[in-house]
């Protein structure tokens, strides 16, 4: 579906004329496109909307057309802002001095509370914690047997109280936590729609009863549109300090985490990812904006591509590639970087109207490069920055320095100075003869 | 709407519904206009009750197309319209849950409402005469069997389990053949919830439903129990159980809260999948029967 916005935007941006200003419909199309990722996304659409007029602003403000990759500049654009939105770095359980602590979960009916009661209990432990938790959810049939089950599992204690009255348990059991010197409390309690009057004064009686220290919301990843209204009216009653997201191993995008976020301000602070209780990880935004988007791979790729190629020389390179002073040593230079970046992009990646390349961004094969590199390595610094001087005997010559035969010697050349007349072109029709070229074999082919 | 289950959503009427459903008023009030703005709240309405941007936006588009041929006169009569069409969208298969015999797989991503729903549904069969059996499928969390125990005494029914860690394609051997022997009509099989992103898990329930087609003289089907404030991960869910299974229906549950379901759509426009029931609360008697017309004008705020 929506598996490549990548792609998409470069489509969008490769049918530009090339004069350097984008038009309000090119500026249009591409926000159609990552808003319907969003959506796809399960963002919430006021939140969608909000986030895109800020993209809009970013994208028309940073000279878009003027980079050589203009769709790959919007996606990390984009990128920057939902990181930046999800908490920019990742946040942390804070705990205060207080003895017991207390942690409180609250959420939604099957949203994981218990299975994270157990989980955090057991986090907490290994960082030389003594937990107890307390089992509050006097509803759900067999919630209590559900978490005392865990407990002896992890050989933590569980508190059951008597009575049917949340509150009176939760404070029981922290009372318990102080004559059996425990130091962190976590009170697991019942699911509760947002709307249910009773359930959510019930839940402001156990956060006045035992004033935790940590109120953490539980939320399920796959959740929709509603996640605005359901954090929303939580934050609002009970004021928690904090989410932890469940069920992130499966393959929901997890656009919640952007909604509730942008509705309550409140950090994301765990990741849970498993049924099993050592399935407990740190929140990291940056990850999850990836995940938002639906295109861990490629924006990767981005992402190693800015860790690797140093600035200054990208812009060089993109001064050349505008001017088609582009030589065998650059051509040797992005190989290199090539390597380093894993091998699993090319070249092409980064030429304007690479996005026209059916089926993306083509797999290199290894030994190809290698093979080039060898040829280009093989030939005197002047051959490399005026290959026109490369006559017949020169072609033997680095055909015998690299191993290769004359007629490969001759397939690279060819293709290069058709990548150098492309880059011309380029400057004249803005890419539109990309189409039917010829690459260096294992480079794929041009649409 | 006067349905039953709708007034009581209305009773339940908080902050947040009201301020869904003012946003159909909104559109109310733009009466006869059909304007730009009118089509685009219609789209954030729909888009907001989770039937996916995708399927909002051919909806519309044909809506608009069918407002203008066939000249619908208001804003009113373009929300009818619509309710209309998108409820057409569901398949009125049979109800496999009223007629016996039959072997019921309850299936779903975790916390979804399995356990709650075998236990409703075990009281609506039982009260509706039929001799009722559950098997307590979910071996693998914390306290399932202590939790369907319980709703089988609520219901009044027997049930077979086995210890915590059990193959759960031998609970399903042992209830088959307890309901063979005594004379179940509706046999319903909780199991546990599983990602549907999890292969090995997916594969354990193929082998639960082959134990239970090969064992069952009653035909098996397949239950997918579906929460309402699921968003787009919905559709996978459908897909690959579906893909898996085969699912016979769907049981939308927790209906109850402000979340609208809309996803359902979408898998029935997709997958032609039934929805059998809606949960709409967490006692026994929450369990309603599905109707499209109610459903689909929950969706779009007319109501
Ligand atoms: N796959 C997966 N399942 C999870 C995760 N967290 C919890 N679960 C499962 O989700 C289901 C519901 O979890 P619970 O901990 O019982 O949820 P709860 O919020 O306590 O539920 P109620 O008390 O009924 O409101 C169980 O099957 C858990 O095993 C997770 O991160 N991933
Ligand atoms: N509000 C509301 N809550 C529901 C509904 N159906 C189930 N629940 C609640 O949702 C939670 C999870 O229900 P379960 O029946 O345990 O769900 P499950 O699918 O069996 O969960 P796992 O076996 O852990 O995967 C419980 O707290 C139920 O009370 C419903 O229709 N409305
Ligand atoms: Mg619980
Ligand atoms: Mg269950």
């Amino acid at each position: 579906m929506f598996d490549n916005l990548s792609k998409r935007l470069q489509d969008i941006f490769s049918n530009l004329t090339g004069k350097g200003r984008l038009s309000e419909a090119d500026v249009d199309a591409a926000m159609r496109e990552i808003r319907l990722a969003l959506l796809e996304a399960d963002v919430n659409f006021k939140v969608v909307k909000e986030f895109v007029a800020v993209v809009r602003e970013r994208a028309v403000g940073e000279d878009v057309m003027r980079s050589l990759t203009p769709g790959q500049t919007v996606v990390g654009i984009v990128l920057d802002e939902l990181t930046n939105l999800l908490g920019g770095t990742s946040a942390r359980l804070t705990l205060t001095n207080r003895i017991p602590n207390v942690i409180l979960l609250v959420g939604l009916q099957g949203s994981g509370k218990t299975t994270a009661a157990a989980k955090l209990a057991n986090h907490l432990r290994k960082q030389g914690k003594r937990p107890l938790m307390v089992a509050c959810d006097i509803y759900r049939p067999a919630a209590i047997e559900q978490l005392e089950t865990l407990g002896r599992e992890l050989g933590i204690p569980v508190f059951r109280g008597e009575g049917a009255d949340a509150a009176g348990i939760a404070s029981a059991g922290v009372k318990e936590a102080v004559s059996t010197m425990r130091d962190v409390v976590l009170v697991d309690t019942a699911g509760r729609l947002h709307i249910d009057e009773e359930m959510m004064d019930e839940a402001v009686r156990i956060k006045t009863a035992v004033s935790p220290d940590q109120i953490l919301m539980v939320v399920d990843a796959m959740t929709g549109q509603d996640a605005v209204n359901t954090a929303d009216a939580f934050a609002q009653r009970v004021d928690f300090d904090g989410v932890l997201m469940t069920k992130l191993d499966g393959d929901a995008r997890g656009g919640a985490a952007l909604s509730v976020r942008n509705v309550t301000g409140k950090p994301i602070v765990f990741a849970s990812v498993g049924e099993k209780l050592d399935a407990l990880e740190p929140f990291y935004p940056d990850r999850m904006a990836k995940r938002i988007l639906g295109m861990g791979d490629v924006v990767g790729l981005i992402e190693k591509a800015r860790d690797t190629i140093d600035a200054d020389d990208a812009e060089a390179l993109e001064q050349k590639l505008r001017t088609a002073a582009f030589t065998l040593d650059d051509f040797l230079v992005q190989l290199r970087q090539i390597k380093k970046m894993g091998g699993v992009t090319s070249l092409l990646g980064m030429l304007p109207g690479a996005g026209k390349l059916k089926g993306g961004v083509p797999e290199v094969d290894e030994r190809q490069l290698d093979r080039v590199a060898a040829i280009i390595h093989s030939m005197t610094p002047q051959e490399r920055a005026k290959p026109q001087v490369i006559n017949g005997s020169r072609r033997q010559r680095i055909a015998n320095g690299s191993g290769v035969t004359v007629t490969e010697v001759n397939q690279l050349l060819k293709q290069f100075a058709e990548v150098r007349k492309l880059m011309k072109q380029f400057q004249k029709d803005g890419g539109k003869r990309l189409r039917g070229l010829k690459l260096p074999p294992g480079f794929g082919q041009l649409g | 709407m006067s349905t039953p289950w709708y007034r009581r959503l209305s009773d339940g009427l908080s902050r947040s519904r009201e301020h869904l459903g003012g946003q159909l008023n909104v559109l109310l009030r733009k009466g006869p206009d059909l304007d730009a703005a009118f089509w685009e709240e219609l789209e954030d309405t729909l888009i907001a009750g989770d039937m996916g941007a995708t399927a909002v936006t051919e909806v519309v588009e044909r809506l608009r197309d069918a407002a203008a041929r066939k000249a619908l006169p208001d804003a009113h009569a373009v929300l009818d319209h619509l309710a209309g069409e998108l409820a057409a969208e569901f398949p009125t298969d049979s109800d496999f849950l009223k007629h016996p015999p039959v072997t019921v797989l309850v299936v779903g991503v975790n916390g979804t409402g399995k356990t709650t729903t075998v236990g409703k549904l075990a009281k609506e069969a039982a009260d509706a005469g039929h001799v009722v059996l559950l098997g307590s499928g979910d071996t693998f969390r914390a306290a399932a069997g202590e939790q369907l125990d319980i709703w089988a005494d609520r219901a009044g029914v027997p049930m077979v389990k086995r210890d915590r860690g059990a193959d759960p394609a031998a609970v399903v051997f042992d209830t088959i053949a307890e309901a063979k022997r005594g004379g179940a009509a509706v046999t319903l099989i909780d199991t546990a919830g599983r990602l549907h992103t999890s292969a090995d898990l997916m594969r354990e329930l193929e082998k639960v439903q082959r134990v239970a087609e090969r064992e069952s003289e009653a035909p098996v089907k397949v239950l997918l129990v579906m929460d309402a404030t699921t968003g787009q991960n919905g559709l996978a869910q459908a897909r690959e159980f579906d893909s898996a299974l085969g699912v016979d229906g769907i049981a939308l549950t927790k209906l109850d809260g402000t979340a609208k379901g809309g996803i359902a759509v979408a898998i029935a426009r997709e997958l032609r999948l039934p929805i059998l029931r809606i949960g709409v609360g967490e006692g026994i008697e929450d369990l309603k029967p599905f109707d499209p017309l109610d459903f689909t004008r929950a969706l779009i705020g007319e109501v």
